[in-house]
C-alpha cells in the first residue's frame, strides 16, 4: 500500500453551510499506481468532483489527505493538472498562448525559449490542434477547445492528470474521437489519470480500474472493478466482446440496483446531458 | 442553344440576386439614417413651436433658428479674438525689435495676451479639466476596485466608506475642496490654476465611485474555472492579475469608467457655474448674469454643446474599449 504512486488516504470532507455542516465524503481510501487509468463513476451529486478537487488541492479535506510520491500535498500545483469540464481556456488568449502560459510557468527554468516553443507545438500536435494555433477559443468548436485543454495539461508533464467529465459536454461522435485520442496518448506517454465520467461505456473502454461511489451524503467508495481488457483497445471490436459486456453489466448493476437513485438518471453511452449542478465548473460560455 | 439559354438564365439570376442585395442594403441605410433623422426633425419642429409660445424677461425663448444664429456669432467672436491676439503679439514683437535696434542691451518685456475667453476657449478648458479629474480618479479607482474584488477583507473594510460617500453630491464637497486647495497649494509659480485644481478634484471625487464599484463587481464575478486554472498553475499574484483578472474584468471596468466620465462631465459644468471657475459652466453663468437679448440663445448653444461633447466622450470610451477588449464580437452600447 505504501508503494503506491498516489494515495487518497481516509479522506473525508464537511462543507460549511448556512445551517448545519454538510458531510459530503467519508473515509475514501484509494491507492493508485503509476501509469494507471482510474475512472470515478457515481450518481450526480455524490461527490466525484469533490474527490477530484481534493486531489487537485483546490479543496481542503477535513480528514485524511493526499500523498503523492510519498509526500503529502495540500495545495494546488502543476504536478496535478486538471482538465475541466468546460475546457476553462482563457478566452482572450489564442490556442497557442493558452498552452504557452502553462509551459512557461512549468519549464521557465529548465527549457530555453525555442525548446518551450517546440514543446507547445508538440503537445498541440498530440491532440491534433496544430492547425489552429492562432485562433481564439471563441472561434473553435467545443471538441477542439477540450483538445486544447487536454494539451495544456499534457504540456505541464503532470504526475497525475485529473479530468472532471472532460467529454461530458460534447456530442457522441466528438466524444468517441477524443476518447480514442486520449487512449492513444495515454498508451504512449503512460500518464497516471483519474477521470470522472457518467458514461459507463467510456469508463469501461478507457480504465484500468473503475471506482464506483455510493450515493451521498457521506459518500464513499462502493466497489472497485478491475478492467482486464488487453490494450490497445478498439471500440468496434469491444462492442461485442463478452468481457466488455460483462464489465459494463457490472457497473450498470452497481449504479441501478445497489445504488438506485431515480432522482438523477445516468446516461448510458448516450449524448443526453443531465442537469447536474456543477458548482466547480460554471460554464465559461454562459458568462 | 440550350446551353446559351441556361447561361442567360444564370446571368439573370445573378443580377436578380444582386438586386436583392441592393434592396437589402438600401433598407439598412433607410433604417440607420431615416429614423434618427425623422426623430430629429420632429424634435426641431416641436421645439420651434413651443419656443415661439414662451416669452421671458429676456425676450423670446430661443428656437432652432435663433440658436443657429447665435452659434454662428460665437464662431465669429472666436475668430475675432484670435485676430486680436495675433495683432497683440505682432505689436509686442515690433516694439521689442525697435528697442533692441536702439539699444542691444535693453531689457525686453514679453507679456501674454489676456483677452476674453471665448466660447471655444471655455470648451477646451472644460475638456482639459474633466480629463484631468477623470484620469486622476481612474488611476485610483481601477486598482482599488481590483483590490476590493480580489480580497474580501479589503472589500469589507472599504465598502462602508464607498457606500457613505457615493450618494454625496460632489458639489457638497466644492467649498471644502476650494478651501483645501487654497490652503495647501501655495506655490509661488503655480503650474496649475487653483480654480482648475478645484474643479478637477471635484470631478475626481465623483468619478471614483462608479469605477470602484463596477471594477469590484467585474473582478468578483470571474469564472471560477479560470481562477482554478490560475491556482493549479500557481501563477504569482501580479501574473494572475495581468493574465486572468484584468482581461475578465475589462467590460465591467469600462462600464464603470463610462459612468464615471458621464457623471464627471455633468458635475463639472455645475461646479464651474457654482464656483465661477473657467469653463463652459462659467460661460453659461456669465451669459445669464449678462442678460442681453442674445443670452438665452447663447446658453442654448452651450447646452447643446455640452450634450454633444458628453456623447462624443462616451463614444470615445467605447472606441477605446473596442481597441483594448479581447472580445471583438461583443455588442457595445
Ligand atoms: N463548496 C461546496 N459547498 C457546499 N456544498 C458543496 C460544495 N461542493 C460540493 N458540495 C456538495 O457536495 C456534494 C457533492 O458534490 P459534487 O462533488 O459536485 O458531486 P458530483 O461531482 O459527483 O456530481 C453535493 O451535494 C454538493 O452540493
Ligand atoms: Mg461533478
Amino acid at each position: 500500500m505504501n508503494n503506491s504512486y498516489l494515495l487518497i488516504s481516509s479522506v473525508g470532507i464537511e462543507f460549511e453551510t448556512d445551517n448545519e455542516p454538510f458531510r459530503a465524503l467519508q473515509d475514501i481510501n484509494l491507492p493508485i499506481q503509476k501509469g494507471e487509468f482510474i475512472s470515478l463513476i457515481g450518481h450526480s451529486g455524490c461527490g466525484k468532483s469533490t474527490v477530484l478537487n481534493i486531489v487537485a488541492g483546490l479543496y481542503q479535506a477535513t480528514e485524511g489527505g493526499i500523498i503523492l510520491e510519498g509526500k503529502e500535498v495540500n495545495e494546488p500545483g502543476p504536478d496535478r493538472a486538471v482538465v475541466f469540464q468546460n475546457h476553462a481556456l482563457l478566452p482572450w488568449l489564442t490556442v497557442y498562448q493558452n498552452v504557452e502560459l502553462a509551459v512557461k510557468r512549468v519549464f521557465k527554468k529548465t527549457k530555453t525559449k525555442t525548446e518551450m516553443h517546440d514543446w507547445v507545438l508538440h503537445n498541440l500536435s498530440l491532440v491534433h490542434m496544430d492547425h489552429a494555433l492562432h485562433k481564439l477559443p471563441g472561434e473553435i468548436s467545443g471538441g477542439m477547445k477540450q483538445r486544447v485543454g487536454i494539451a495544456r495539461c499534457l504540456a505541464m508533464q503532470p504526475k497525475v492528470l485529473l479530468m472532471d467529465e472532460p467529454f461530458g459536454a460534447l456530442d457522441a461522435l466528438t466524444r468517441a474521437h477524443l476518447q480514442d485520442s486520449l487512449m492513444e496518448i495515454q498508451g504512449r506517454l503512460g500518464n497516471t489519470v483519474v477521470m470522472i465520467t457518467h458514461d459507463v461505456d467510456e469508463a469501461v473502454l478507457l480504465s484500468d480500474r473503475i471506482v464506483m461511489m455510493t450515493n451521498g451524503p457521506a459518500a464513499t467508495i462502493g466497489e472497485i472493478l478491475d478492467v482486464k481488457l488487453p490494450r490497445p483497445r478498439d471500440r468496434l471490436a469491444l462492442a461485442e466482446d463478452p468481457d466488455f459486456i460483462h464489465y459494463r453489466q457490472q457497473v450498470l448493476k452497481f449504479l441501478y440496483e445497489k445504488q438506485k437513485n431515480p432522482a438523477s438518471p445516468l446516461s448510458i453511452n448516450s449524448s443526453s446531458k443531465n442537469g447536474e449542478t456543477e458548482h466547480s465548473s460554471v460554464s465559461a460560455d454562459a458568462a | 442553344m440550350t446551353e446559351v439559354k441556361a447561361l442567360f438564365r444564370n446571368e439573370q439570376w445573378k443580377s436578380i440576386f444582386s438586386m436583392n442585395q441592393i434592396q437589402l442594403f438600401l433598407r439598412q441605410v433607410l433604417k440607420a439614417v431615416t429614423l434618427p433623422l425623422a426623430g430629429i426633425i420632429i424634435f426641431l419642429i416641436l421645439w420651434q413651436s413651443v419656443a415661439s409660445n414662451i416669452t421671458t424677461s429676456l425676450g423670446q425663448f430661443p428656437g432652432p433658428t435663433e440658436v443657429w444664429e447665435q452659434s454662428k456669432s460665437l464662431v465669429a467672436e472666436h475668430k475675432q479674438e484670435r485676430v486680436k491676439e495675433k495683432a497683440f503679439y505682432e505689436r509686442q514683437e515690433e516694439r521689442n525689435a525697435k528697442k533692441l535696434a536702439k539699444n542691444p542691451d535693453a531689457k525686453i518685456k514679453t507679456r501674454t495676451y489676456t483677452g476674453k475667453a471665448t466660447f471655444f476657449d471655455q470648451i477646451l478648458t472644460s475638456l482639459y479639466t474633466v480629463s484631468f479629474g477623470f484620469f486622476a480618479a481612474s488611476f485610483i479607482a481601477v486598482p482599488l476596485g481590483i483590490a476590493c474584488g480580489l480580497s474580501e477583507k479589503v472589500y469589507q473594510s472599504i465598502n462602508p466608506i464607498i457606500q457613505i460617500f457615493k450618494p454625496v453630491s460632489p458639489l457638497a464637497w466644492l467649498p471644502l475642496v476650494t478651501m483645501v486647495v487654497s490652503a495647501l497649494y501655495t506655490s509661488d509659480d503655480p503650474y496649475f490654476d487653483k480654480s482648475f485644481l478645484t474643479s478637477a478634484f471635484t470631478v475626481t471625487l465623483c468619478c471614483l465611485w462608479p469605477t470602484v464599484i463596477n471594477t469590484t463587481v467585474g473582478v468578483t464575478s470571474i469564472d471560477r474555472d479560470l481562477i482554478n486554472v490560475s491556482r493549479v498553475l500557481q501563477l504569482s499574484p501580479p501574473v494572475h492579475v495581468r493574465t486572468i483578472v484584468i482581461p475578465s474584468a475589462i467590460p465591467m471596468i469600462f462600464t464603470g469608467l463610462r459612468l464615471s466620465l458621464a457623471t464627471g462631465w455633468m458635475v463639472l459644468i455645475a461646479a464651474e457655474m457654482l464656483a465661477q471657475n473657467p469653463g463652459l459652466g462659467k460661460f453659461i453663468w456669465d451669459e445669464f448674469q449678462n442678460g442681453s437679448s442674445n443670452s438665452l440663445g447663447r446658453i442654448m448653444v452651450a447646452v447643446l454643446a455640452i450634450g454633444l461633447i458628453g456623447y462624443l466622450l462616451d463614444r470615445l470610451m467605447l472606441a477605446l474599449q473596442r481597441r483594448i477588449s479581447w472580445d471583438k464580437q461583443a455588442i457595445l452600447r
